[in-house]
Order: structure tokens, then C-alpha cells, then sequence
């Protein structure tokens, strides 16, 4: 014991006396009990585990919580707002890009930082951007086509944002 | 009763009700579980893949903090064996306890475990625990294990042989000496990993003399089954939750060691118990699939008429006989191989070996996509070798559409079929006619492109319990509903399935829907938990799921209905052949302004003051369906390739595939099947593969060394589909789970040797990995030289 950390976890702040060797990951699943941030692999490999730390899709078990004193980290707990889904999540129910959903937490928060990045990608641009998160259900036939529906929609919803701050100008 | 004629939500793309909890991580999956004063599990495994257990020294790890028992393999007998569910002929069964106790037979056979107060506890414990083993000779390869001579795995069956598993038909002699051409080809099937993305996991508490047990399973029925019985608990009192299961594809088709283990420590310990695999943990630990070695021989005219087949196959076990094991290369395999063919001569001999690796089961498709393997390959070797189109030797020798119910010469009665339709569709989607431009164009580009073909049946709907019984299935195959209608008209549909991805809440929602004439949305379906279904439920495994379980919702349903109309007419005093239910309204045809709501039918049926004489109270009902045939869903898929020249990487361009896995309840749901199916077959084709060295140790252990397919490895799938319905039931659904991973093997790999066959290449084994394309590719060049 001994260090305290003090994380920002979908907006609220928590500061815990935590193991050095703590691992992200087990800190959200753990410490915090934000069990939706999975883990599949022990290589780095799967994407499971994805979550934002500071804006960047991070994968949390290569991280230790010591790491991310201070830092401001995104879950898939805290993709809704207001009850409200982010668009990613409601273009993974409707494309079926998810079956067992234990990738899906993982894919999502990825695909999330790639369109901050990417607001029009085509389907190689996506397929690149994903191929750290592994999925054995879908085939990623339905990911690719929800991340591309939830790209179209945040373009539309960003140009009515524009279309709306244009209006209301004097 | 059949399906009504115009279904409102049966095949309709509803949108699935599990997705709201998993997109927004509110899904438990077992791991997720977290249980006050929990003790930690961690099993220590065996370095060799044989070795004679001499000493186990557990002084030191007992006296490490934090620790709360260490138990070896003698301490734990009481767990009793693992089960073993299908008995072939003949059999020699391995005896299998959780824990080692006299020798370790595979690098990762546990050989005792700990439990303690924190993981890290529990492993740095683990590291002190000292094993005294006297390595023994290995073997890994099947073949050589059954040579005289072979280090022997389990010494009191005094040979490594499990089975000889003979299925014949015909006159094979004859086949093949009236044959004009002869092809044979030996073929590997390789090896394979799972990896379903969730490791497995089981948590458990005793309390009040009841144990709950969390698992990541696919049987949570099977689980509770076997623990109550092994750890001589009633069966009332072992309560087993599959909560979110991320995915199994046979993988979690057992009873696992851990289960076993779990259960046992938290009743003994008075203490919950919780084990977490790890994933290179899993490469040891969970079940591989496939691993077969096939000696192929057609006999045929030099028309492209099939005479004759002829096939010995070794099978590879691994170091002991898991659940359902004995039944996938034998009754999985060996029967379905024809295919949609028509073959007037069998002959296939299939051997299990002992050996000295992780044991082999159930891996999707489990004995289908290797039958299918074996079959497209063979084809595509004759069709090279007479110099016939790949496409046209198939239709040639199809069972035509009216042979149908159709005995096969290996015994069994495929209930329906089309095939020629399903071809011609995924030839169209292809377009196959056009496809030597584009080799033209890739050979200008210095490249080599080729189009694959596989056409399959494969078997689903496991199975009539009787038929079962007959091949040495030691459990029936029925499935389990209950429909249970609450007085105020809410629906809970209890199933015997488990599923882990399939998405069954939606489906049976939408089989119950439209049975009582409600909304989908009304409807809330339940699986996974011993204490909440049915008294049994058999679970989900062999695309079964829908043929049995679907079946058994559906037909809960229709006696909920027929309660319903019963109350209905009574209410409404009229005959019940004039009782209309839909759109959650009880009426009299022609007169729906009267109409009662289904929550007053039910309503009625628990007050009880006002119900037909002689009536019982209540609206429920529990079916146990137990189907009268397997089905048999059939398609083509046509992958094309093109192969770097200069690299030998092989890329995917096209792939189309047309299915008929008869009435489709929700298309989106089928699809994802699909492609998830594909994936893992084109996996098994191009990236796949488990490697052992001579010592038994695992080198493919990790994700970073076994190739896990990523996104940027798999393309888009065009899918198409017909509609063949089967009468094995009501609704004339076959099912679709593994019919991806069947057909796209062949299909991918067939692509791949088309391409180099302007090379002279005939064949190379999986996985087509662009080291061992460039190789022949070389290799082919230099011979021509
Ligand atoms: S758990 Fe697999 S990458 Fe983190
Ligand atoms: S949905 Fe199951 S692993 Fe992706």
C-alpha cells in the first residue's frame, strides 16, 4: 500500500490508496467496481480492456493505475450522457455489430477516439483503426458497418451543431 | 400446428434485447462476479507434457501470508472425475481426475492448487510449491502414437488407441475397380484454439447448504448435473448461473476441472472461491479443436461420376477424453461426409489416439467442417485432375430435389433439400463467369488470383434422444420451455438453452410473440440459471439451439395460446374456433371492438371465478421437445484470392456465400451467424494453427504467437440466402451457428490452390500463411527451371 492516486472516472473524481503494481484495468474493475472494461488477454493483444485516458483509447492493462494519477479516464460505463447513448452505442445495437459483447466495450471506446481523429473514414481506414481489438463472434463485418453508421451520424449531428450556432449568430 | 401463416415478428429483423445492458457495460459476465470475503483460486500446472509425479513439497507455499489451503491431487479426489458424455464402441476411456495424482500427461495438466486471500497471494504461494517430476518419453503426433512402440498416456489401456470408429456403405471394392480415375490426397486438419474472447471464469459460494455456482459456460444444466453428483450435493441444491457468456464456440462445452475445484473449495472452505484463467493459461487449459489426419481416395468416372470414397482418419484426443470428444471425429464427421453428394460407395475408418497434449473437442462446427474439408478438397483435386469445371462436377453429382427425405450411404435421412439453387445464387453473386478476366488481370500485375468453391450439408438440430442413445450418446437431445404468463399479462419465457452470443432472448421472443399475439417487447426471455428453468435443459452446442429449444418455445407458446383462446371464448362467449388473438387483444373475429386484453384473459386465469368448468387456474406451461430427426441445412460459398507474387500473402477479395438454414426467424441474427462463422473458418484456412514441438510444449501459446484473425484480415461478406423449410418441425427452421466455419474453409482454401495451380501445385496443408505460399511458389518455380 501507500500510493494514492487520485483518477477521474467518467467525470467523477476518485482518489484510493492502491498497490504499485495495480494494474488500470484492475483499479476500474476493481477498485472502482466499473466491471463493463473486460479482460481478455495477458499480451496486450485483445483490445478488451480499452478504455480513454486522457482522450486516447489506451488499453488498460498495459497501463498501471500509479500511471494515471491525475488523469481523466472514459469507460464504456461513461459513453451515455444524461441517459442519452453515445452514438457508437446505438450504431452497434442497430448494425449488430455485437454477439457475446464482451469485445464490444473495447471496440467502442476505440472506434470513439478514431472518430475524434477520422470523421469520414472509409472501410480501411476503419478495419486499421480496430485491428488492436480482436472479436471471435462477428466477424467484424457488422463493427465496420456500425462505425461507419455512427461516423455519418456524429457528421450529421456536428453540421446541424454548425447549422444551429450559424443560425444564431447575430 | 405450424407457424401462423402470416408471422408478424418470426423473420423480421428485430432488434436485439440483449444489446442495451452490453452497450452500455452494465452485462455481468462471470468475472464481473464479486462475491464478499472471496479466496482466490490458482491451479499450478505441469511443465512437461509427461512426466511421473514423484513429490510435491507444499511446506512453503502453506506458510506464505495470505494464503488459505494448498491441496494436491490426492487431497481432492473427493471431486471425483470429469465426465465424458459419449461412449463410441469400443471406447477406451481415459480416467480424468481435476488434479492430477499420479502422473501429469500434458504440459498444463493441473497437478494442485491453491487458494488464497488475493490473486498475487494465491501465485506468488504457487511459485513455491515444489514438484518433483521424473520426465517420461512424449508423443504429440497422433499417427506416431499409435505406432508400436509409442510412449503410452494412460499405461492401464496398454495402447494409445481410443477407438476404430468404421462407417461404411456400398460396394467399395467394386468403386474403385470400375473406376476410370482414381485421386487420392492426404490432408491435414490442423489443430486449433478457440479463443473466445472471454476467458473463462467460475465463481462460487456455499450458504445455508446450498451452493451457487457462476461459470462461463455453454451447459449450465450439465454443470450442475455433474457437481451435485460428484460432490454428493441433491441436485436442489446446486444452483449453476451462466451469467454473459463471451462466446464458446465449443470451448465451453464441459465440465471443466475448475468447476469441479470451485464448488468443492467453497463448500469445504466455508468461503466463496473465485478462479480467473488467464489467457496463455486457456492455451493450456481449455479444450483445442480439430487435429485430424485424413488419407482421401475418390473413385469416379472420367465424366466427373462419383463412384466411391474412401477415407482412413487419425484423430488426435489430446491426453484425455473430454466431454463430448469421442463423438466429433466419429458420429460428427465420418456420417455427414458425402455432403450434397450423391455416393454409391463408403468407406471411412476413423482412429482416436492418446497423446501427450491438451485434450480435443468441440471446436465450431466440431467434425462438420472437417467432414466438409475433406470432401471439397477431394472434388477440387478430381475436377483438376478430368479436367472439369469445380462447379459443374459439384452439380453433377447432387441429390436432386425430389430424392428427398434422402438416405445417405452413410445411414443417415437428410429431411430436405435444394442444392442447386444455393449454388447457382452464390455463382451469380460471384460472378463466376467473369472471373478469368480478373486472374488475367492479376497475372499482369504479377500476382496469382484463384476462386474457391465449397458446397455443403451439414447436420444440425442435435438431436431425437433415441437416435442419441443408438450412436453412444449417453443424454438425450431434447430442449426445455416454460412460458409463464403473470396475472397482470406480462410474459417470461424460461429456456433450456444457454445461449452466449446467439442472441436467443430476441429470437424466442419473437417464436413466443407471435404464438400469443403480443409484442416481442412484452416478452422477457430467461437462460442460464438452474434454478429458474426448466428441470433440465440440454443447452447450446451443434446449432441445436433453435431446431430443439426454438421448437420447444414455440410449442410452450402454442398451449399458452390455446389456454388463452379457451378463457377468451369463455369471456367473450363465443366458440373458440372463432377466437382471434393479435396485437395483445382476445376478440371474436369480425368483432375486434369487443375485444378483451390479454392482460384480462390472464387476469381471469388467476382470479379463477370465471373459467371454463374444470379448468385449471394459472397461465403456464413447460414443454420438453424432443425432435424426431436432425436437420440439415446446406449452401455454397465462393471465396476468391489473390496472392502477392512477390510476398505470398494471400488476400481475400470477394466472398459470397448463399445459406439455406430453412425459415429464417431474424435475418440480422442470421447473418451474424454468418460472418462470424466465416471468420473463424477463413482463420482455420489462412492464419490458424496450434503448434507443438517434440517435448509436448505448447509454441503457439500466446495471442502473440496463434493468429487470431483481426479486422484487417477479413472481408466484407456478400450473403445470400434460400428458404428449403425441413418438416422435422413445426416451424422449419434448421439452424445456422456453424455453417459459416463449414463452408468457408474449403471455399478459401480451394481459392488459393485454383490460383497457384497454374504452378502445378495440387495441394498444401493449412494455414495458407504467405511463408508457406511463397515457399511453393518458389519451390514450384524452381522445379520448372
Ligand atoms: S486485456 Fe487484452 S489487450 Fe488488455
Ligand atoms: S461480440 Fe463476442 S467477441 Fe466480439
Amino acid at each position: 500500500m501507500g500510493h494514492t492516486v487520485t483518477v477521474t472516472v467518467n467525470g467523477t473524481s476518485y482518489s484510493r490508496e492502491i498497490e504499485p503494481t495495480l494494474l488500470l484495468v484492475e483499479f476500474l474493475r476493481e477498485t472502482l467496481a466499473l466491471t463493463g472494461t473486460h479482460v481478455g488477454c495477458d499480451t496486450s493483444q485483445c483490445g478488451a480492456c480499452t478504455v480513454l485516458v486522457d482522450g486516447r483509447a489506451t488499453k488498460a492493462c498495459t497501463m498501471l493505475a500509479v500511471q494515471a494519477d491525475g488523469a481523466t479516464v472514459v469507460t464504456v460505463e461513461g459513453l451515455a450522457k444524461n441517459g442519452d447513448l453515445h452514438p457508437i452505442q446505438r450504431a452497434f445495437a442497430k448494425e449488430h455489430g455485437l454477439q457475446c459483447g464482451f469485445c464490444t466495450p473495447g471496440l467502442m471506446i476505440t472506434a470513439v477516439d478514431f472518430l475524434e481523429r477520422n470523421a469520414s473514414p472509409s472501410d480501411a481506414e476503419i478495419r486499421h483503426a480496430i485491428e488492436g481489438n480482436l472479436c471471435r463472434c462477428t466477424g467484424y463485418h457488422n463493427i465496420v458497418n456500425a462505425i461507419r453508421t455512427a461516423s455519418a451520424e456524429m457528421r450529421q449531428a456536428a453540421s446541424g451543431e454548425a447549422k444551429i450556432a450559424a443560425e444564431v449568430q447575430p | 400446428m405450424t407457424v401462423a401463416a402470416n408471422p408478424k415478428y418470426i423473420g423480421t429483423r428485430v432488434a436485439r434485447k440483449e444489446d442495451p445492458r452490453l452497450i452500455t457495460g452494465e452485462g455481468t459476465f462471470t468475472d464481473d462476479v464479486m462475491l464478499q470475503g472471496v479466496a482466490y483460486m490458482t491451479l499450478v500446472r505441469s511443465p512437461h507434457a509427461h512426466a511421473r509425479i514423484r513429490r510435491i513439497d507444499t511446506a512453503a507455499a502453506k506458510k506464505e501470508p495470505g494464503v488459505v489451503a494448498v491441496l494436491t491431487g490426492t487431497d481432492l479426489e473427493a471431486t471425483g472425475m470429469l465426465p465424458v458424455f459419449i461412449a463410441v464402441p469400443g471406447m477406451n476411456g481415459s480416467k480424468h481426475m481435476p488434479i492430477a495424482t499420479d502422473k501429469a500427461r500434458y504440459a498444463g495438466d493441473a497437478v494442485a492448487a491453491v487458494v488464497a486471500d488475493s490473486r498475487d497471494a494465491a501465485k506468488r504461494a504457487a511459485d513455491l510449491i515444489a514438484v518433483d517430476y521424473e520426465p517420461l518419453p512424449v508423443v504429440v503426433d497422433a499417427t506416431k502414437a499409435l505406432e508400436p512402440g509409442a510412449p503410452i498416456v494412460h499405461e492401464e489401456l496398454g495402447s494409445n488407441l481410443v477407438f476404430t470408429y468404421p462407417v461404411k456403405g456400398g460396394d467399395i471394392d467394386k468403386a474403385f475397380k470400375d473406376a476410370e480415375i482414381k485421386v487420392t490426397q492426404r490432408i491435414v486438419n490442423q489443430r486449433l484454439i478457440p479463443n473466445a474472447m472471454e476467458p473463462r471464469a467460475v465463481a462460487a459460494k456455499f450458504e445455508a447448504g446450498e451452493l451457487t455456482l457462476w461459470t462461463t459456460t455453454q451447459i449450465p444444466h450439465f454443470v450442475q448435473l455433474i457437481v451435485a453428483l460428484n460432490l454428493g450435493l441433491g441436485q436442489n441444491k446446486v444452483r449453476v448461473i451462466a451469467p454473459e457468456v463471451g462466446g464458446g464456440f465449443g470451448s465451453k462445452l464441459q465440465v471443466y476441472a475448475e468447476e469441479l475445484l470451485v464448488g468443492y473449495l467453497s463448500k469445504t472452505l466455508g468461503r466463496p472461491v473465485k478462479w480467473t484463467e488467464e489467457r496463455r493459461e486457456g492455451y493450456l487449459a481449455t479444450i483445442h479443436g480439430r487435429d485430424l489426419v485424413e488419407n482421401v481416395e475418390i473413385a469416379a468416372k472420367k465424366d466427373g461420376t462419383i463412384l466411391g470414397l474412401r477415407i482412413r482418419t487419425v484423430a488426435n484426443v489430446g491426453a484425455y477424453l473430454q466431454a463430448f470428444a469421442p463423438g466429433i471425429p466419429t458420429i460428427l464427421h465420418a456420417f455427414i461426409i458425402p455432403g450434397p453428394y450423391k455416393i454409391p460407395a463408403f468407406d471411412v475408418e476413423v482412429r482416436g489416439a492418446y497423446t501427450n497434449t491438451t485434450p480435443v473437442d468441440a471446436y465450431r462446427g466440431a467434425g462438420r467442417p472437417e467432414a466438409t474439408f475433406a470432401m471439397e478438397r477431394i472434388i477440387d483435386r478430381l475436377a483438376d485432375e478430368i479436367g472439369m469445371d469445380p462447379a459443374e462436377l459439384r452439380r453433377k453429382n447432387f441429390i436432386p430435389p425430389d430424392a428427398f427425405p434422402f438416405n445417405t450411404i452413410s445411414g443417415i435421412t437428410y429431411d430436405s433439400g435444394d442444392y442447386e439453387p444455393a449454388l447457382d445464387r452464390a455463382l451469380a453473386m460471384a460472378d463466376y463467369k467473369g472471373f478469368e478476366k480478373r486472374r488475367a488481370e492479376a497475372k499482369a500485375r504479377g500476382n496469382y488470383r484463384g476462386i474457391g468453391i465449397s458446397t455443403y450439408v451439414e447436420i444440425c438440430g442435435l438431436a431425437p434422444s433415441k437416435a442419441n442413445s443408438a450412436l453412444g450418446v449417453g443424454w438425450g437431445g431434447y430442449e426445455s420451455a416454460r412460458i409463464r404468463v403473470h396475472a397482470t399479462g406480462s410474459v417470461q419465457v424460461f429456456t433450456g438453452t444457454s445461449p452466449h452470443g446467439q442472441g436467443h432472448e430476441t429470437s424466442w421472443a419473437q417464436i413466443a410473440a407471435d404464438a400469443l399475439g403480443v409484442s416481442p417487447n412484452d416478452i422477457e426471455v430467461r437462460h442460464g440459471d438452474t434454478f429458474e428453468s426448466p428441470g433440465m435443459g440440454v443447452g447450446t452446442f451443434g446449432s441445436r439451439s433453435l431446431a430443439v429449444g426454438g421448437i420447444a418455445v414455440h410449442k410452450a407458446a402454442e398451449k399458452v395460446r390455446e389456454k388463452v383462446v379457451q378463457i377468451g371464448a369463455h369471456l367473450l362467449e363465443a366458440s373458440p374456433a372463432d377466437v382471434v388473438v393479435e396485437n395483445g387483444k382476445v376478440f371474436v373475429k369480425g368483432v375486434p371492438e369487443k375485444a378483451k386484453n390479454f392482460g384480462d384473459i390472464s387476469m381471469a386465469a388467476y382470479l379463477a371465478n370465471n373459467l371454463p368448468d374444470g379448468m385449471e387456474p394459472g397461465l403456464e406451461a413447460t414443454v420438453y421437445y424432443d425432435p424426431p430427426n436432425f436437420t440439415f441445412p446446406f449452401g455454397t460459398h465462393i471465396a476468391e484470392v489473390e496472392i502477392d507474387g512477390e510476398t505470398g500473402n494471400v488476400r481475400i477479395e470477394r466472398y459470397s456465400a448463399c445459406d439455406d438454414c430453412g425459415r429464417q426467424i431474424n435475418p440480422m441474427i442470421v447473418d451474424g451467424q454468418l460472418h462470424g462463422g466465416i471468420a473463424q473458418g477463413i482463420g482455420q484456412a489462412l492464419y490458424e494453427g496450434a503448434v507443438y514441438d517434440d517435448n509436448g510444449q505448447l509454441l503457439s501459446g500466446s495471442m502473440m504467437e496463434y493468429h487470431v484473425p483481426s479486422a484487417e484480415d477479413i472481408p466484407m461478406f456478400n450473403l445470400d440466402h434460400t428458404v428449403t423449410l425441413t418438416n422435422t418441425n413445426p416451424l422449419g427452421v434448421k439452424g445456422i451457428g456453424e455453417a459459416g466455419t463449414i463452408g468457408s474453409t474449403p471455399a478459401a482454401v480451394n481459392a488459393v490452390i485454383d490460383a497457384l495451380s497454374p504452378l502445378g501445385i495440387k495441394h498444401i496443408d493449412m494455414p495458407l500463411g504467405s511463408e508457406k505460399i511463397w515457399r511453393a511458389i518458389r519451390a514450384a518455380g524452381e522445379g520448372r527451371r
